[in-house]
């Protein structure tokens, strides 16, 4: 009989990866395999974009400096083309090299996810919004999708007619939903009463799309922020009954990199894990950086928060522990070792009982091969 | 259930009369004991004794859900939360001291005795001041007059300790109270909770006014 969880060998994320694969392969998404390595130069280049500035860098042989990939989203971009009317649409599950915020060393974080370059419609947005929601949905049925859209953080910024320093600021205030020291900045920089209000009213805005889009309105932002809106109401109403609309909520306190995306942002979350699992949104602004024409909308999901859900320890480390000494012949030992696989699922063959092994049965081989079981069944 | 940190301390026993005034209470944790954690299931909420520099990191990591932490901590450790309201008490100043008769000299660079680093890195990079930065964990007060620093960045509360060693305050950074901060993660799940929370100790707030 096998028996669960010592036959249980696909690890938790292992297990997470093969169905986001075949989720995104569903769609038309194809794998994107790269190099470990990449050229520095593409990062110090864009060093705003990646999650943490410091890069692991190396010289080749030849004496280039080469990086092990803090990111894959900036490679995926670098190797794609523009062309009218086409958008490429790939996958990868890769490991990136980069500093833990929380550790402040390096890790090496596994990361899946899709990128879609080239001729970005609201059909590609919702696609990727769906996907997303769905990708969370296989980690776990209890998830949150949280969506932004840098168009309105952007908008309500350029009417503070703030300085640059000013506006960071108010960026930090709204992506901390900190709307009291939003008030004395606002003060202190002569910002207008008025403008101040609207800023704290968006700063508590949450909840469901529908309810919030109302919210927005009600806010009478201007006219600058009419097509925004009229691009949430388009995403809203696009998504109709489909049961994820339930999930997802409009949130503004998600600033992903200003420099670098535009349109909707999002991070996903699923409860029980403290930090963001899903992150991404459309960043067409990194691809006008790099003098491209094309359009971007990705997301990342960090396998290694994953951790987190994984937290039952195994029960046992192996079905069968035999034990046998060295009167007994090595043919006796790999026979009733075999023997025993055919039935069980783990069997570990030692002298003497390992420190520290949980197993769920111990067998004793005498040197004329008979298995004693001496305590405990499966 | 929601998860609350609070600060160990004469601060923290003013925390939780806010919260117990806008219908949180949990009268066990009023007994004197060496507990450190306090139920009350009725109202779904939970407290736990943590030291006041430690709330944030218990917030941020998820194992509390909301808690109440000084500005000084959040603008030192910089923890990825939620900030929800403005708590209005535990009122206190970042300010830079020196000796009464300090006169700063631009050709130098000045030497920053504190215990908070971070906050003074940032004050002096905003005024593109060059400074030697001296980490200390007490008695910042005695830096400047034994010649160790010029000057120092430390909380004043009413200045009669930086008086009683003739120092005075020369420039504030920020002012500083405790802050009701959030977990990023958990205000998305129980945000209907955390919010009521908030609106009460928000309302309360302002009331004492």
């Amino acid at each position: 009989m096998k028996n669960d969880p010592v036959t249980n060998i696909i690890k938790y994320e292992e297990d997470i990866v093969f169905k986001l694969r075949s989720l995104y392969t569903a769609y038309g998404y194809r794998p994107y395999k790269m190099s470990k390595f990449e050229e520095y130069d593409l990062y110090v280049r864009n060093r705003d974009f990646l999650v943490s500035e410091s890069v692991i860098t190396f010289n080749d042989t030849d004496g280039r400096l080469l990086a092990l990939k803090p990111d894959v989203t900036l490679s995926i971009v670098k190797n794609s083309t523009d062309v009218d009317g086409f958008v490429n649409k790939v996958y990868y599950n890769e490991n990136v090299y980069r500093v833990s915020s929380r550790t402040e060393t390096y890790r090496e974080i596994m990361q899946t996810g899709l990128e879609c370059i080239g001729d970005i419609d609201t059909y590609n947005v919702i696609e990727v919004l769906s996907l997303a929601a769905k990708s969370l949905e296989t980690i776990s049925p209890d998830y949150v999708l949280d969506v932004s859209h840098m168009g309105i953080i952007f908008g309500l910024l350029e009417m503070t007619g703030a300085n640059d320093v000013t506006k960071s600021a108010i960026i930090e205030c709204i992506t901390s939903k900190n709307a009291h020291d939003l008030l004395r900045i606002c003060a202190e920089n002569g910002i207008e009463q008025s403008i101040c209000d609207k800023l704290c009213k968006f700063i508590s805005i949450y909840g469901d799309m529908d309810s919030v889009i109302n919210k927005l309105k009600a806010l009478d932002l201007g006219e600058w922020a009419d097509d925004i809106i009229d691009e949430l109401q388009l995403i809203s109403d696009a998504l109709g009954s489909d049961p994820i609309k339930s999930k997802l909520r409009l949130d503004f306190s998600i600033a992903n990199g200003m420099s670098y995306y535009n349109g909707i942002v999002f991070k996903g979350f699923i409860n029980g894990i403290p930090d963001s699992v899903l992150s991404g949104g459309r960043y067409d602004r990194l691809l006008k950086k790099m003098s491209r024409t094309s359009g971007a909308i990705g997301f990342a999901v960090y396998l290694d928060v994953l951790e987190y859900m994984d937290t039952q320890s195994k029960a046992y480390d192996v079905d069968v522990l035999l034990l046998y000494n060295n009167n007994v012949s090595v043919n006796i030992v790999m026979d009733a070792v075999k023997n025993l696989t055919a039935q069980y699922s783990t069997v570990t063959a030692q002298k003497i009982v390992p420190q520290k092994l949980k197993y769920r049965s111990v067998a004793q081989l005498s040197a004329d091969g008979n298995i004693i079981f001496k305590e405990g069944n499966i | 259930m929601i998860n609350v940190a609070l600060p160990k301390g004469r601060l923290g026993e003013k925390v939780y009369d806010m919260f117990e005034l806008s219908g949180y209470e949990c009268p066990s944790i009023k007994e004197n004991s060496r507990k450190l954690i306090f139920e009350n299931k009725e109202k779904g909420i939970r407290y736990f004794w943590v030291k006041p520099s430690d709330v944030a990191i218990y917030v941020e990591r998820g194992a509390a859900d909301i808690g109440v932490a000084g500005k000084d901590i959040l603008l030192e450790y910089e923890p990825d939360v939620f900030e929800l309201c403005d708590l209005d008490i535990g009122k206190c100043r970042m300010a830079v001291a020196a000796k009464k008769d300090f006169r700063d000299n631009p050709d130098k660079t000045l030497r920053v005795a504190t215990k908070f680093v971070n906050i003074a890195k940032n004050y002096y990079a905003s005024k593109c001041r060059d400074i030697d930065i001296i980490k200390l964990n007490g008695s910042i007060e005695i830096a400047p007059i034994l010649g160790l620093s010029d000057v120092i960045v430390d909380i004043v509360e009413t200045g009669t300790t930086l008086k009683e060693n003739d120092l005075e305050p020369f420039e504030t950074i920020v002012p500083i109270s405790a802050r009701l901060i959030a977990n990023k993660a958990s205000f998305r799940f129980k945000s209907n909770e955390i919010e009521r929370i908030s609106q009460s100790l928000d309302e309360l707030t302002k009331a004492r006014k």
